[in-house]
Order: structure tokens, then sequence, then C-alpha cells
């Protein structure tokens, strides 16, 4: 809401405040917080001047112009070369003189044009920020204002004025008006609130112009227009234009001024709060009839485009011999049939009330936000329309010369005032300030509500333009904000204590920082992606992670799904940073990725304050798709760097798979690695987790070369990414012996000779399968192909230690429990024992 | 030595003593110690053959050269010993000046990773509220409407529900949304863990907005909320003056101004003092906060005559530009690997 300083001026004291911005400040604590300032944009001098005399002259590019001798109340007239032609000797016009610097910083000085120094400018409107008209310079008497040579003139256009641009939340329509934002400056300052819609309206008579509130489909049982005020002015001079003090204020306040009916209802409007319509009478039919729209109805409105009206959309319609006409989306926008024209005499003004929530849904389904439907939708004062269009119709008297018809319509009734009981102690409950009850009940007077004490209680009448209020809870707002948030102590509350962080997020503390200790860089992406996404990383047509929710509105029709596995966003981090140069990139993201179980069915939805039973509540829960939690992490480049150490070294399968086993044992878990065929991976390079009961926990290994070619990533890149919650999942199976064993460990390497494809870890589960208990560690040290072992065969070599717990194994038993082992890797893979 | 030392003759005794402490100390080198304690110390030195001699002696006289004798030889040894222990000292000494490196030269053999900053600076912010007692909730990022909107006083046409550019999921008749703030979770805390309640709950939420240098339709919110019996507007005002002045220092603290949000009644914006503002101290503007909305319990099954309490919420990347005098977003979404790396795992 741009509110003109000078406007609010006549209905409070801004004297009382020197700074505009201090007055914004004051505003801002009371909840009108500053959106913009416009201060004056004029400086230096700019003052009335006299035509004395001017010459045209005609000049070589066929352009007259006009030299000007302009009386600037100094002791010498100023010459002044002008290019416009609207103006005659005698005339006053606005001159800037050099030195003044004008909107834009369009600084003004002495320059030589045309063979004369011009020794200044005389203005035009646009030059001068008062509007789009270019069509000549300012004479001051078609402005209707006067003065003397050398006065100033920024002063005399209002130049010099400060309007202020107060965001006003949602809650609170009567703000959208002079009126309310003078009320809340009384209220602020203390002052006396002289109310402008406090006037004296006519009654309604028997012969008004016929209006029917005729509304078959109330949205909640509200009537789409509980009040329809009607009055005709007759005979206006269609030549009257709007003056300029009035263009002047509907310019700081945002608008454009367009002719004088509609300047005036827009007037209005931003005064008092009341949206207005102006029809060209003449044009209307025998009577108005406010209805809900019919299925299949179409409209063109004021803006020139034809809609189709839904059934819930009310219409202003006439009815001309039992035809039905719709003439505007009430509340919203006139249709273009009745628009008041350069012709138009007789005009009916529309002052009526409409239903929030059926303006709200017009303007929203027609894309449709207007002054009016922003105040509808937010709440118009009830009682104001008899006001408003009183207001509206004397100005077209007194300013287009009409008459006002005393015929009167007002059909239906204003709502009764609301009441409400408040406990006189709830604000301080609420707030923590000890408001005392006098202080209550004045500081509820001061929003203009009407109160009543009795015994612990105040009867609070809501003010009719405080739609907004309607629980004590509200009132309690209005006391803390009347009486200044800045009266709020600070006492810091006491919790009972909580158990610390779950161990989900311990757990996703320390894996992340794991991963930026082991060389990854954490990122976030954005988890938008696109079935194109899912076929260049070669998900097979079935791969679940296929299916995936879809929004209705994504921020790009490319990337309309929501992601199933980060790696489909994550691959972007890498091609973003090898993109600005960098050739060895690792980076991880954790976060959620959304599952979708089943097709989603239709939703719940409540009004606000109920509570859903549990049948309800675990629907309500049932709707939203698993969202795991996952890590995943990608290397491009080297995993080992170059430097004078070295040539480093590539980041290979291997890379990615220790880094998934560490963030398992991290976590004092164990998984089991098998070689696994799963998109993205290369199908010869990927490790599969597997947790002891069995769930998959995730994969690591090298990207598969085509979806490295598909998204333009570096070659032999790796990836993993894992369930974090599958992991978290787990039941801690470790054993533990009690004690540590202090007795001697007894070393064995064995060299087996199996298939070539045989996986070594399964080698090593056989190996520990049948050495037992004693068994302390096991580890891969060589694995060899070549001349000494047959065609299609490879030697692993292994060392293995045992211990005992209770007496130092002797060189016979630890070669026993060898053999055991290796006995049962010959039955399960025929391995032979390499001498 | 051809003649043998007379193990009676003091004098000579004395001198062989002085020759072995003169050889002692002109040996430079562990090598040159080593001769001259085979010439002085070793079998045939002359004090060995003397000692030897004892033997022929009188019983008289072997007594005095005894103890003549072999206080020399101890003597000696001391000599050798403490110039062995210098030698040694000074071979020390010169290895490890040879074994000299050059401890500037890189050594970075694997690249240094770092946390995302937006991460951490949620995980500080639960820190302070769970070293008050308080405990981190969270919840899904896709979200039933009823928990995003309605259950927190958001009626269908409420003109607040406009204010913000949802994602919604398609169909809309499933009433899913990508969350567009942490508060749903609000709902969810007071469902699931009841009252009293005193949890913040940190999160991705989603806006339809362009990217820009202030905006991003993908962002972090962090929000508290504490419903007891007795909580008031004061102990709001108490628990953010505290939180503002652990993350701008202790010279912060907080303003409240009205303003409007559909779950919380009053409602303010919370601005706080900022020291290291650019251009000098001032407010800036941090968030949204206020006295939970009645409905918001009832929504929950709790009832509002018996507990209320209150709600804040604040945006994590705004804060974390505030912090650091980071200008553009895109610095913060892109995931280059620059803007990481000077945070390290600590915000």
């Amino acid at each position: 809401m741009r509110v003109p300083l000078e406007w609010l001026s006549e209905h409070v004291d801004l004297t009382v405040v020197d700074d505009p911005h201090q007055l914004a400040a004051d505003l801002a604590g009371i909840g009108l917080e500053e959106e913009d300032f416009f201060g004056p944009e004029v400086s230096g001098p700019l003052v009335v001047g006299r035509v004395l005399a001017l010459e045209p002259e005609e000049h070589s590019n066929g352009k007259t112009i006009n030299w000007c001798q302009v009386d600037v109340g100094e002791d010498e007239p100023r010459g002044i070369v002008c290019g416009a032609h609207n103006f005659a000797a005698g005339d006053l016009v606005v001159a800037a003189l050099p030195g003044a610097v004008l909107p834009g910083d369009f600084r003004i000085a002495a320059r030589t044009t045309y063979g004369h120094v011009s020794d200044g400018m005389i203005c035009s409107l646009r030059e001068l920020g008062l509007g789009e008209d270019h069509d000549g310079i300012i004479v001051l008497t078609a402005l209707g204002l006067t003065g003397e040579p050398g006065d100033d003139a920024a002063a005399l256009l209002g130049l010099d004025r400060t309007t202020l641009d107060v965001n006003v939340t949602p809650d609170r329509g009567y703000q959208l008006s002079i009126r309310g934002i003078a009320r809340e400056y009384a209220m602020l300052k203390g002052q006396a609130f002289r109310d402008p819609a406090d006037r004296p309206v006519a009654e309604p008579t028997a012969d008004g112009f016929p209006v029917d509130l005729a509304d078959d489909a109330p949205i909640h049982g509200v009537p789409g227009c509980s009040r329809f005020t009607a009055l005709i002015v007759r005979d206006i001079d269609p030549g009257a234009r709007t003056p300029f003090w009035m263009q002047r204020r509907l310019l700081e306040a945002g608008m454009r001024p367009i002719s004088l009916a509609v300047d005036v209802t827009n007037y209005v409007m931003l005064e008092l709060g009341q949206p207005l319509h102006a029809y060209d009478l003449d044009l209307l039919g025998e009577r108005i009839v406010v209805r809900r729209a019919r299925a299949g109805e179409t409209l063109t409105t004021l803006d020139d485009v034809a809609r189709t009206l839904d059934p819930e959309d009310l219409l202003i319609t006439d009815e001309s011999d039992g035809d039905s006409r719709i003439i505007g989306l009430a509340g919203v926008m006139g249709g273009a049939a009745l628009e008041v024209s350069a012709t138009t005499r007789n005009i009916l003004l529309e002052a009526a009330h409409f239903d929030e929530v059926s303006i709200a849904r017009t303007a929203r389904r027609h894309r449709l936000p207007s002054e009016a439907s922003r105040r509808f939708e937010r709440g118009v004062d009830p009682a104001l329309g008899p006001v408003a269009a009183q207001r509206a119709a004397e100005l077209l008297v007194e300013l287009g010369g009409g008459t006002l018809d005393p015929a009167t319509t007002v059909a239906g009734e204003a709502p009764a005032a609301r009441t409400i009981a408040l406990p006189l102690d709830l604000a301080a409950r609420k707030v923590g300030v000890d408001y005392s009850p006098a202080e209550v009940t004045g500081l509820l007077e001061a929003i203009g509500a009407h109160v009543e004490v009795s015994g612990d209680t105040a009867q609070v009448t809501v003010p009719t333009w405080r739609s907004d209020l309607t629980d004590p809870i509200d009132l309690v707002e209005e006391i803390a904000r009347a009486g200044g948030y800045d009266r709020i102590p600070s006492v810091l509350p006491q919790a009972p204590g909580g158990r610390g962080l779950t161990a989900a997020q311990r757990a996703r503390r320390r894996l992340s920082n794991l991963l930026a200790g082991l060389g990854y860089t954490e990122v976030l992406t954005y988890p938008f992606t696109s079935d194109k996404r899912s076929d260049e990383l070669l998900l097979p047509a079935d791969d679940a992670r296929r299916r995936a929710v879809r929004l209705a509105n994504p921020m790009a029709d490319d990337q309309p799904l929501m992601r199933t596995h980060l790696l489909a966003t994550l691959v972007d981090a890498i091609a973003r940073n090898t993109g600005r140069g960098f050739k060895d990139v690792a980076v991880f993201e954790a976060g959620m990725v959304t599952l979708p179980e089943r097709a989603p069915e239709p939703g719940l939805r409540f009004e606000p304050g109920y509570h859903p039973s549990a049948d309800e509540l675990a629907a309500i829960r049932d709707s939203v798709p698993p969202q795991p939690f996952h890590y995943a992490g990608v290397i491009a480049g080297r995993a080992e760097l170059p430097g004078t150490w070295g040539a480093g070294r590539a980041a290979e399968a291997a890379d990615v798979i220790d880094t998934v086993r560490r963030m398992v044992a991290a976590c004092g878990l164990g998984a089991e690695v098998r070689a696994a065929r799963r998109a993205p991976f290369h199908p010869g390079r990927c490790a599969e987790f597997v947790l002891a009961d069995g769930t998959v926990l995730g994969h690591a290994g090298e990207l598969h070369p085509k979806v490295l070619e598909n998204l333009g990533l570096p070659k032999r890149s790796v990836a993993f990414e894992i369930d974090l919650d599958a992991l978290l999942g787990q039941e801690d199976s470790r054993d533990w012996a009690g004690v540590l064993s202090s007795y001697p460990v007894s070393r064995q390497d064995v060299a087996l000779v199996v298939a070539a494809d045989t996986p070594a870890a399964e080698v090593a589960r056989a190996l520990r399968d049948g050495a037992g208990a004693e068994l302390e560690t096991l580890e891969v040290f060589d694995v060899y192909t070549g001349d000494q072992v047959p065609e299609g065969r490879k030697s692993l070599a292994f060392r293995m230690t045992f211990r005992a717990a209770d007496r130092t194994l002797t060189a016979d038993e630890a070669s026993a429990l060898r053999e055991a082992a290796t006995a049962v890797a010959a039955q399960r893979f025929g391995a032979e024992v390499r001498s | 030595m051809t003649e043998h030392l007379d193990p009676r003759d003091e004098t000579a005794v004395a001198a062989a003593v002085d020759a072995a402490a003169a050889a002692f100390a002109a040996a430079d080198t562990l090598d040159a110690l080593k001769a001259a304690k085979i010439d002085h110390m070793g079998d045939r030195s002359p004090l060995a053959l003397a000692n030897r001699g004892i033997g022929q002696l009188d019983k008289a006289e072997k007594a005095q050269a005894g103890k003549l004798v072999g206080q020399s030889r101890g003597a000696v040894k001391r000599a050798h010993d403490a110039r062995l222990a210098e030698l040694e000292e000074q071979r020390e000494a010169e290895v490890l000046v040879a074994e000299t490196i050059d401890v500037t030269l890189p050594t970075a053999r694997r690249s240094t990773g770092a946390r995302h900053p937006l991460q951490l600076l949620q995980e500080r912010v639960a820190d302070h509220f769970i070293a008050h007692g308080w405990e981190v909730a969270e919840g899904p990022e896709v979200e039933a409407e009823w928990l995003n909107f309605d259950s927190l006083n958001f009626g269908p046409d409420h003109p607040a529900r406009q204010m913000q550019d949802t994602f919604f999921l398609d169909p809309e008749a499933a009433a899913l949304v990508l969350r567009t703030h942490t508060s749903p979770v609000q709902s969810r805390s007071l469902l699931e863990r009841g009252v009293p309640l005193y949890v913040v709950c940190p999160g991705k939420v989603f806006r339809t907005d362009e990217l820009d240098a202030t905006h991003t339709p993908v962002f972090h919110q962090i929000e508290g909320i504490a419903i007891d019996r007795g909580l008031t507007m004061a102990h709001l005002k108490g628990t953010l003056d505290d939180f503002a002045r652990a993350m701008f220092g202790p010279e912060s603290h907080t303003r409240l101004r009205p303003s409007f949000f559909p779950f919380t009644e009053p409602s303010a914006e919370m601005d706080f003092w900022f020291p290291n503002k650019v251009g000098g101290p001032g407010w800036i503007e941090w968030g949204g906060c206020g006295m939970v909305h009645p409905n918001v319990l009832r929504a929950a099954g709790i009832d509002p005559e018996e507990y209320q309490g209150f709600a804040f919420g604040m945006g994590i990347e705004r804060t974390l530009m505030l912090q650091e005098g980071i200008n553009d977003m895109h610095d913060m979404v892109e995931g280059d690997l620059r803007f990481s790396a000077r945070f390290g795992v600590n915000a």
C-alpha cells in the first residue's frame, strides 16, 4: 500500500515526526513494514515562470522551436528554447533553471542550442515525473494551478512530497486505505482520529435502481454479496477532467489517472478502502442481478480478455425484458460492454460487499488480481458501502458538474457487529506483559473496538472493518501490538531436558565428517530430475528407480520428477566442477530420495483446528511416499594427486568400495561385498554391499563408460550410493569375547589356486568358515595369474593369523587350523594349495 | 709398548694415564677412539701389562700396586667413556642434519574434503538448542498438504496460502506438496511427541522461485517450537535473544515487529542486531515467529487452554550469507568445490 504522506496528513497530524524515515520506522513497529520509500526526486531551482514573449523559429532540420523570454521573478527575463507549441505569451509555465536536477538524474544547465543560449528548460509533466503526458509543456492554469513568477514550482506541484510503500499483511484488509493507515498512526501516536467515513449518507428509497441479490450457491453458506449500494449521478460533463490534486494523489498512490469517473472511484477506494465500480447508466438494463455464473457463460473483461466462467464465479448481471447479460466479475473486474466512455453522462455507482472466499477464488481462477479483488479477499468493511457511494457521488457532482439522483438503492444488510468475550488476564498470560484491565480496555478502544467489562471478562465489540478479529487470541495480538512489542521482556525458558541427538542424527554427522576427511566435498544438488536422466544412466525399463513422483508445476518442464536416487542429480556437480577446470573432483551428497510405493490417491484436507481421527491421521501419514536418507559420492580424475612425490593415481573402483566399507565400519557394523550388475555402474566393476540380515545397503564401483559419455563426465569416474536408513536399521551383531587374549599370535600364509572368476571374498569366507574361532585376521596379500598357474586360474595368497583365548597355540595346532580352513576352500571352489 | 710398565712406579703409571687421556681427547671420530681404546685399554696396553705384572710382586708391594693400577685403569675407562658419549652425540647430531628434508614442499597427496557450510550451520544451530535441553526433529520433504497447510491453520482459501509459491505433486488431488517451510515438522512433533515439547526442526524447503542472487527454489530453514504450560512471548523473546548472542556475538539481541502468519498469533517479524553488518551495526530481518495459534494445537489434539507456546523460523541461507558475507546464492547451490573448501568441517 502506497501512502502519500500529504494525503495521510489530511487525517492525522504528521508534524509530530520530523523525518519521514522515522515515520516509516514507527509504522514498522506496529506491523506496517516499509517496502519502499519515494522521496522528492527534484532538486534545485524549479520555479513558476511567465512567458513574456515567444518567437517561433524554423530550423534547417525541419523543426520549429520557440525562443522564449520567461519571467522567473528575477530582474531580467531568461531566454529559453522550447520545442513545444501548446502555450502562448502570458501563460504561466514551470521553468527548471540551471542547477536543477529532474527525475532520472536529469541535470539542467545553460546550453547553446539552435543558435541561442537556453538558460533553463520549460518542463512537461513527464519530465517532472508527473505521468506520461508529453504532448506539451505544463501550462499551470490548465491544471487549475496559479502562482507568481519565481514561486517554488516544486511545492506547487507537490514534487517535494514523500510517499511510503508499506507492506500490508494478508489479514488486515482495512489497512489498504488512507483511512486504515491514519487510524493506525493515530493509535500509535495517541492522537484523536477523525474518520473520513464518518459522513452523512442518504437513506435508501423505494425508487432506487432495482438490484437483486440472487446467489443460489453461496460458498460455505456465506452469500457472495451481503450488501449492494447503488447511487446515480446524472448529467456529468463528459469533458470534465480530473483535477490536478486528485491526479497527483492517485499517481503518488501508484494508480494511473484515466477519466474522471474512474479516477473518482479509485480515489474513494484508496481513501476509504471500499472498491467501487462506475457503470454507464444509459447502457444498463432494467435491473441489476448479482448471481453465480452458469456453466459455459463467457465474459470479456475490461482488459479485453474473453473469459470462460466457472459456476463458482460471482457475477454482476443486468436484465432487460427477461434477458440476462453479464456486466462484470463481481469484485474483480468489470465487463468491457458497460465501461464508462468519453461520452458517458449518466453513471450508476456500485459499492458492494463481497465474500472474501468467493472473490479470492475467482481472482485466482482467472489469474486476475486487481486493486478491488486484493481488498475484497482481505476483507472490506461491510458497513462502508453507502458511505463510499455517497462520497464518490458527491465528488462526481463537485468535479463533473452532475446532479445526484435522490433514488438510492441499498440491497441486503450489513452483518451484525461481532462481540468476543475476552478474559481480562488473557493478554498478560500469552504475552508476558502485565496489562492492567484499564490498559486492556484502552488499547482495544484505540483500534476502534467497543469494550464493556463485567467481572474478569471484557465483552469486546469488534469494529466492522476488522473481519480478522474472531477469537480472543486475535484480541491479544491487538493488545500486544497497540501496547508495543518493545514492552515484551526477555525471559529464557528452561526446557525439561532432552535426549540429545538421535542415533541417526549422530550417524549422519559422523559419516559426513568421515567423507570430508576422506577427501570428498559435500554438495547439495536440487532434487529435480527426469526420465531422460534415467535413460542417460542406463536404468532398465523396469528399474524401480524409474518410478518417481511427478510435480504438477515443476520449475523446468524437462525436470518434473523428484529423484529416487542421489546419483541422478549428484553427477551434475561433477560436470559443473570439471566444466570449471577442476580435473580431480570428489563430491558427496547426503539427503532424502523419494520412493513412491503406489500411485497417489486423493488426499485429505480439513478445516483449520480440526483434529483428525486416528484413522484419518494414519491415512495422511501413509499418503506421504517413503523418503529414505541416502549417501552418494563420485570421484572423477585422480584419487591420489600428482606432485613432487610422483604422478598420483587415477580413481578406481577400490577407492569408492573402500569408502563404503569405512562408512559401514564407522557405524560399528559390517557388510559383505559381492559382485553385481547394476546401472549406472560398469557391469564388471560394481560391488554390492549386503548387510547381515540380507538387506542390500548399496553399490560402489566404476561408472559405466556409456553413462560417462552420456553425461560428459571424465572417463573412469567412480561412484557409490548407499541407503543410510538400511544401515541404521541393522541390529548390532558385533561379537565380543569379553576380554582380549594376550597370548602370542601365530601367522600362517597360504596360496590357493582357484578359477580366475572366483571372487576373492568368497574364498576368504570359505577360509573363515573352516578356520574357526581362533582365526583373528585374514587378508589377501597377492593375486597372481601367469606362467606359474594354469590357464584360466589364478593364485590368491592369504595371510591368516590365529590366536587362542586360553593358551599359546603350538606350531602343529596352527598348521592344523590352516589346513582346516583350506579344506573348506578346496571343497567349495576346488582350491589347490600352491607350493 | 716394548717396555713393561712397573706397577709400582707411580710416575710412570700416571704418565700412562695421561697418555691415554690425551689419546682419547685427540680421537675425533668413533673409529679413532676405538683405535685409541685398543692402545690404552686393550690387552697389550701398558696398564694391562702392568696389571698383569702385579702378580709377580711381593705380597707387601702387591696391595699398593694393585690399588694404584686399579684406580688408574678406572680413570682411563672414565676418560674413554666420556669421550665416547661425546662422539656418539656428535654423530647423532650429524645424522639428523644430514637427514633434513624440505618440509615446505606440497603434501596434498589426497584432495582435501569439506562439509557444506549450510549443513554445518544447521548442526551448529541444533547444538545450541540441544545444549538448552531441546531436541532435533525432522520430517519428510514431500509432505501431505494437511501437515504443510491445514494443520497449521492455513484454511483452503486463506490468502496466506497464495503467498507461498508451492510445488504441488501430480495429481493435485493427492494433496501432496514439497514442503514450503519446516513448519509441518511442528505438527508432526506435536502429534508424535506430545507436550511439553521443545524441538528445533532444520531442513530443506521448496518454493517456486527462480534461482537468482537472493532466491533459490530449494533452500533451508530451521524452525523452533516450544509448547509447555505458561510459555509466553517473553519466553520467545528470551529464546531469540539468547540464540542471537550465540550466532552473532554477545552484542547481539533481537527486536520483534507485528506481522502475520496463519500458525501464530500474536505473530512477529524478528530482526536481530548485527554488530558486523557491512556499513556499520544495524538491524537485520531474520525470520518470523509468534505464539503458536490455538488451532495448530487443536489440530494436534492438544488443549490450548492448558498448553501454549511459541514458534520461530529463519532461513539458513540468509543467516550464512550474513555471517560469511556471501553475496550470491548461486555460490551456495552450485556445488563448486571452491565454495565449501574454506569452511572445512567447521562453520
